[in-house]
């Protein structure tokens, strides 16, 4: 038998539902008049309008990119921590909080101070791929936490000295013997920085350029029942991905297991 | 030609000294075993052997070949750790085949083999389980197949029982010898179990502060105990601290008891003489007996088979095991005799200071 939820339980589970459902159907609602009754004209302004698609797939390719390089840098990076350097382990931790503290805004004038056209070639600078070193840093703390935690459930030492001692080398246990294990970990680091990148909105305003974010932030500006429905767009897309990711962490066999034993 | 050799191995980490100094040779087929209590250097000397660490000084030899340099990935080394190895994203047959695939051999190859070696630590039904889905027991079977897949040189174990449940520990060390014996590999065992170390192997090597203090068969270390340490270390020992009185006998407080040992020991050395509690003999004594040292039962702890009673005489505390109905005549409370046949107890030089270099008698 499952333990019942006292009435309390009920309570506050319905004031946290609702602190999140009712803006959100307010919004829905919104996004669903018209100049008399209800329709869809908003949604098909905003799904009509080519910038719509351009600055999503804009912020889309920049999602993907930050998470394959973040992917590439902290794979690597914390698996040699908890292999080699576990005492570099609390300094990787305080600069992973580093993003939090210091806000988008410095970064972004950070960077923009940092490359200048002298260091950095043109082709790198004039297009939005400039924000990837930044949605990266950005990224981080959600990144490194989640392959932390990845790479604190399995033994890392000893799957990898049992890889070595079967003959495998570096290439082979890093891709068939830890990443296999640690992929729900990359996984959900992913989420979150697609997530995270989707909605990222102070960098590109003030680098001037234009991504999903600052596409959502003009049609609020300017038309408002659309920028209603771009919101509940752009929520439902992120829900996709969420679920997507869900899915494929479920694939039977894959997960971290924990192992048995003593 | 040995077939296995550790040459004069020395293991430092920045001021620690893991490692003094190791040196031992295996004959081909051989099953080793590296005793000693934790931080003895038992377990670095067998990563040294699978090229995890580097010798601070010292070589591995394999056939002739040095191997010191070589990465452990390029050894041929078959390893079994304590614990948590497996790869948690593979089935048990997908981690028996994961050396062979690294090795290159072609499927079919691959498939008999794994299966044989299944078969050989009986897991044949097990072969499509994921290791969360194995006892402790059954992960180190399939640690040992996987292992032993790739035809290693030399199979290297590290405690690898020392996770398990007593019975399935025990059960497991007879099945690691019987397939050794089976496919005759040089084995390389490290535990701090002695009863493990003394049932299973060829040989025992005791380990103390990075050095081997003592190597021999089983019998052998059971039996003569070279040191202090390792008559310590290996099974229960009752120590008596005597001064030798004349050739073959030493006196332990008033008494005076023959050892055969003490010949040809200058009267007035203090030593250190050792009887194992299956030796000791009680009877009960009114007054005092000649040749026993005198004192009251105090205790009774049943082993099933035998009853160890403890003694407590004075300067000494003893141990004796006795069968169930001898006990029995020895109620807690009793006085009693201890003695022990003249060839019964070692006798082992008393170093003054414990940790300088003992000196064994009767070598």
């Amino acid at each position: 038998m499952t333990r019942h939820m006292p009435r309390s339980g009920w309570v506050w589970l319905g004031i946290g539902a609702a602190y999140f459902f009712i803006p959100l159907a307010a919004t829905l609602e919104f996004s669903l008049k018209e100049v008399s009754g209800y329709g869809l004209s908003s949604y098909r302004e905003i799904l009509s309008d080519p910038q719509f698609r351009d600055l999503l797939w804009v912020s889309f390719k920049l999602s993907l990119a930050t998470i394959v390089v973040s992917l590439l840098i902290l794979i690597p990076g914390v698996y040699s921590v908890h292999l080699s350097f576990p005492r570099l382990r609390p300094l990787v931790e305080f600069l992973s909080v580093l993003p939090f503290v210091v806000p988008p805004i410095i970064l972004i004038v950070g960077l923009l101070d940092f490359y200048n056209v002298d260091r950095v070639p043109l082709w790198f600078i004039e297009s939005p791929r400039f924000l990837v070193p930044g949605y990266v840093v950005l990224s981080f703390p959600f990144m490194f936490r989640a392959l932390d935690v990845s790479f604190r459930s399995i033994d890392v030492h000893t799957l990898t000295e049992a890889a070595h001692s079967l003959g495998a080398g570096w290439t082979t246990t890093l891709m068939r013997v830890i990443l296999p294990n640690i992929a729900s970990g990359a996984l959900a680091g992913a989420f979150l920085t697609f997530a995270l990148v989707m909605g990222e909105f102070t960098m590109a305003h003030i680098a001037l350029f234009n991504t999903f974010p600052t596409y959502i932030n003009y049609v609020g500006q300017t038309q408002a029942n659309p920028a209603a429905a771009l919101t509940i767009i752009s929520f439902g897309l992120t829900w996709l991905a969420l679920l997507g990711i869900l899915l494929v962490g479920r694939r039977p066999g894959r997960g971290v297991a924990p192992v048995a034993g003593r | 030609m040995p077939y296995l050799e550790l040459q004069k191995l020395h293991k430092e980490f920045g001021d620690f000294t893991a490692i003094e100094e190791i040196d031992v040779a295996l004959e081909a087929g051989e099953f080793l075993s590296l005793l000693g209590p934790s931080g003895c250097g038992k377990t670095t000397a067998l990563r040294i052997v699978a090229g995890f660490e580097t010798p601070t000084s010292g070589r591995v030899v394999v056939e002739g070949n040095d191997l010191t340099n070589i990465p452990a990935n390029k050894r041929d080394m078959g390893m079994v750790f304590q614990a948590y190895s497996l790869f948690p994203n593979m089935t048990a047959e997908a981690n028996v085949e994961f050396g062979l695939r690294i090795r290159g051999e072609s499927g079919p190859v691959r498939r008999t083999r794994v299966e044989e070696l299944l078969e050989l630590v009986g897991l044949t039904a097990a072969a499509k389980r994921y290791p969360h889905q194995l006892s402790g027991g059954m992960q180190q079977r399939v640690a040992l197949a996987r292992a032993l897949a790739i035809e290693p040189r030399v199979l290297l174990l590290d405690e690898p029982l020392s996770a398990l449940d007593a019975k399935v520990r025990v059960q497991l060390r007879e099945e690691i010898r019987r397939l050794q014996t089976q496919l005759g590999i040089t084995t390389l065992y490290v535990t701090h179990d002695q009863e493990e170390a003394l049932s299973i192997s060829d040989r025992v090597a005791v380990l103390s502060h990075g050095r081997i203090e003592q190597i021999g068969s089983p019998a052998e270390i059971y039996n003569a105990p070279g040191t202090p340490f390792v008559a310590e270390f290996i099974g229960t020992m009752n120590r008596l601290e005597a001064t030798v009185a004349e050739s073959g006998q030493v006196q332990v407080g008033g008494s005076v008891l023959a050892v055969d040992d003490a010949h040809d020991l200058p009267s007035g050395e203090r030593v250190l003489v050792l009887v194992r509690p299956e030796i000791l003999e009680l009877e009960r004594a009114e007054g005092g007996v000649a040749g026993a040292i005198i004192g009251d039962v105090v205790a009774h702890i049943f082993l099933g088979a035998i009853t160890r009673v403890k003694v407590d005489a004075g300067d000494h505390d003893l141990s004796a095991d006795l069968p169930g109905h001898k006990a029995a005549e020895l109620p807690v409370g009793s006085r009693v005799a201890a003695s022990f046949p003249a060839d019964g107890g070692r006798v082992l030089a008393l170093s003054e200071p414990a940790s300088a270099e003992p000196a064994p008698a009767g070598q």
